[in-house]
């Protein structure tokens, strides 16, 4: 035991009829990343500096939800958030409502590491970006063509299903007319764009760090929070283990599900994979969701109760696994 | 079993010395307040509504840091968060970034009820509000003179201010200071349980003096300042960066459920784990017990059981 390791993650919930391509993609995508944290971690950086690179490197490709590539609000936005913390003494920063902002996990390190807060958003966090001289761009860099055809794709859906103002009854399954669509939130999967991006890493010095970006849920109001910025909830790292997660954000943050899985170590004493299973397992009742995790130990685990999701996860004793069902 | 409610408004360094006319205003407002929410209680109203009910009235109360009588961002404006959660259904509501409208913990409901997210924040929130038809007032109505001062000795001495309950004074003492100086102190938080075990919490505040715009804290951050699940409901105060990355409110029920510990047990070991002078909470079990820990100088609080236990207090008590 002992050695670093990582994961990454482009999302929990994949179409199940997803098109080979795509497929092919994404594995490329989530290959590339791993190696830019392998290389990482044998060059010595450490947890907090590789999640931060890897999850740049996942903003700025426009595949997965999250920097360019985003889902859009409601008002056809891209309105981003990230959060990034940091084992040792739980050091943590996030951001929301990020609309000019290149790579959001950078400002979220920046949040941590220069402001006296943990969490901006908003207005008040471009100012702060603006003021950190960080990359900014206009809003429509992050739209991609393929999500502004989601985005009314699901505007479709929505008004044939249900008005967005009446509380959906369960987070997945649905109402009668989709019975045998496999749904997320409420939309068909193929609509719903869950694919938060992620990453969790172990250094060689045992350090845990973690790291979570998203554009959010496809047509959501803006102004709409989900459980990728909230620590405990979408990401979460400790002495013990470093967590992200992806799927459902509402179910994420009910369930406190990154938080979760470093509870149950702690408290329970269960070890890392026992964790994941039991979390996923026991703590997700009807929500759909996923995560990646590590320990100070050098292991690495998944968990998901969606169908698939995009991971990828290497260890120091040359373990190496790509997957998305 | 039966009831119990407990009410807080703030954990921090509260002096010993603080003068008549600072402290006898809360007091009167936590016992308004408790006594509001034995009354919804004996009427059998549920937990949330009774803590929404309470955390409205403490909002309206121009003394504590939440709606009226909120702190101000280093621009001098205000931007209130809120946030609550029901035990039995874990469906919860949160905002921040909310500056006009008059009580932020019924549009957290709001957003609980009437949509299919969790948390609303800034222009989406306030536009949300309006869409609702919530009563929204100019964001001078939630600026009190007191906080206009406390702003100014805050960026006269470049820090983010500890307790909005100092006198306001010149020189802040050396021990007061924090090195990053992000701390919560005055959120406002109700707890409650009827004689079903159904739980419920709310939190609300204005945040931390001279903090920067867009600054969130711990109260709208589920698990973090606010919690809620079968076994406990939870609403912590304090230091909000210790609050979040402490998982707190979270951490009281995961205690009891991994480690089988009472209610007073678990609190008081999470407020354990946390540095001296940074956090305080309050919390009901399903069973009816009460605990309000802390590990600040004082933390405005107050309870009340249905067997005709009360308590309101600021420091240290003999029974904790």
């Amino acid at each position: 035991m002992g050695g670093w390791a990582i994961a990454v993650h482009g999302g929990a919930g994949v179409d199940p009829i997803l098109p080979n391509e795509r497929q092919e993609e994404a594995t490329r995508l989530l290959t590339r990343c791993l190696d830019i944290g392998i290389s990482a971690l044998r060059s010595n950086l450490s947890a907090i500096d590789v999640v931060e690179l890897v999850v740049r490197e996942l903003e700025t490709d426009p595949l997965f939800n999250s920097g360019r590539g985003s889902a859009l609000t409601e008002k056809g936005t891209v309105e981003m958030e990230a959060s990034i913390m940091d084992g040792p003494k739980r050091r943590c920063g996030a951001v929301s409502g990020l609309t000019t902002v290149k790579n959001p996990i950078s400002l979220a390190r920046l949040v941590m590491d220069k402001t006296p807060h943990s969490y901006l958003g908003f207005a008040g966090a471009e100012e702060f970006a603006r003021k950190q001289g960080v990359e900014l761009v206009d809003n429509e860099y992050f739209i991609t063509e393929d999500n502004v055809g989601m985005l009314k794709l699901a505007k479709e859906a929505n008004s044939i299903l249900f008005d967005y103002r009446i509380p959906t009854l369960t987070t997945c399954g649905g109402g009668a007319a989709m019975e045998n669509q496999l749904q997320m939130n409420g939309l068909p999967i193929s609509l719903y764009a869950p694919e938060t991006v992620g990453c969790v890493v172990v250094d060689k010095q045992g350090h845990c760090a973690a790291a979570t970006s998203t554009g959010g849920l496809m047509n959501k109001m803006t102004g709409r929070i989900g459980d990728s910025p909230l620590i405990g909830s979408g990401t979460y790292a400790c002495d013990l283990v470093a967590v992200s997660c992806t799927g459902e954000g509402e179910a994420i943050i009910r369930s406190t599900l990154a938080r979760e899985v470093a509870a149950v170590m702690e408290y329970k004493g269960l070890n890392l994979h026992e964790a994941v299973d039991y979390v996923i397992k026991t703590r997700l009742d009807e929500g759909k969701a996923g995560l990646i995790a590590v320990s100070k130990n050098g292991e690495v685990a998944c968990g998901f109760n969606t169908t698939g999701m995009f991971r990828g996860c290497a260890t120091e004793d040359g373990f190496l696994e790509v997957g998305v069902w | 079993m039966g009831w119990a409610i407990s009410v807080h408004g703030g954990a921090g360094d509260i002096p010993l010395s603080l003068p008549p006319e600072k402290r006898l205003p809360r007091e009167a407002g936590l016992r308004r307040c408790l006594d509001v929410g034995i009354a919804a209680l004996k009427a059998h109203n549920h937990p949330l509504d009774v803590v929404e009910l309470v955390v409205r009235e403490l909002e309206n109360n121009p003394h504590f840091n939440a709606g009226k009588g909120s702190v101000l961002t280093t621009s001098g404006t205000v931007e209130m968060e809120a946030c609550i959660m029901d035990g039995k259904t874990m469906k919860c509501g949160a905002v921040s970034g909310v500056s006009t409208v008059v009580n932020a913990i019924s549009l957290a409901r709001l957003v609980m009820d009437k949509t299919p997210h969790i948390y609303l924040a800034f222009d989406g929130a306030e536009a949300f509000a309006r869409e609702q038809g919530l009563e929204t007032v100019e964001m001078s109505h939630f600026i009190t003179p007191e906080n206009i001062e406390r702003l100014k000795q805050a960026q006269e001495a470049d820090r983010v201010q500890l307790d909005y309950t100092q006198p306001i004074q010149k020189e802040v003492p050396k021990d007061a200071a924090l090195a990053d100086g992000d701390s919560q102190i005055g959120t406002v938080g109700c707890v409650a349980v009827d004689n079903e075990g159904n739980l419920a919490t709310a939190t609300s505040t204005g945040g931390i003096v001279n903090k920067m715009v867009g600054r969130i804290g711990d109260t709208p951050i589920i698990g973090a300042g606010t919690y809620a699940n079968h076994l406990c409901a939870v609403s912590a105060t304090g230091r909000g960066e210790a609050i979040i990355r402490g998982t707190i409110a979270r951490d009281v029920a995961a205690v009891m459920e991994f480690k089988g510990l009472s209610l007073k047990e678990a609190a008081a070991y999470v407020i354990d784990q946390v540095p001296r002078g940074n956090a305080g909470l309050v919390a009901v079990s399903s069973t009816g017990e009460v605990a309000m820990p802390f590990n600040t100088t004082g933390m405005f609080r107050a309870c009340a059981t249905e067997d005709g236990y009360s308590e309101i207090a600021i420091w240290d008590s003999p029974t904790k």
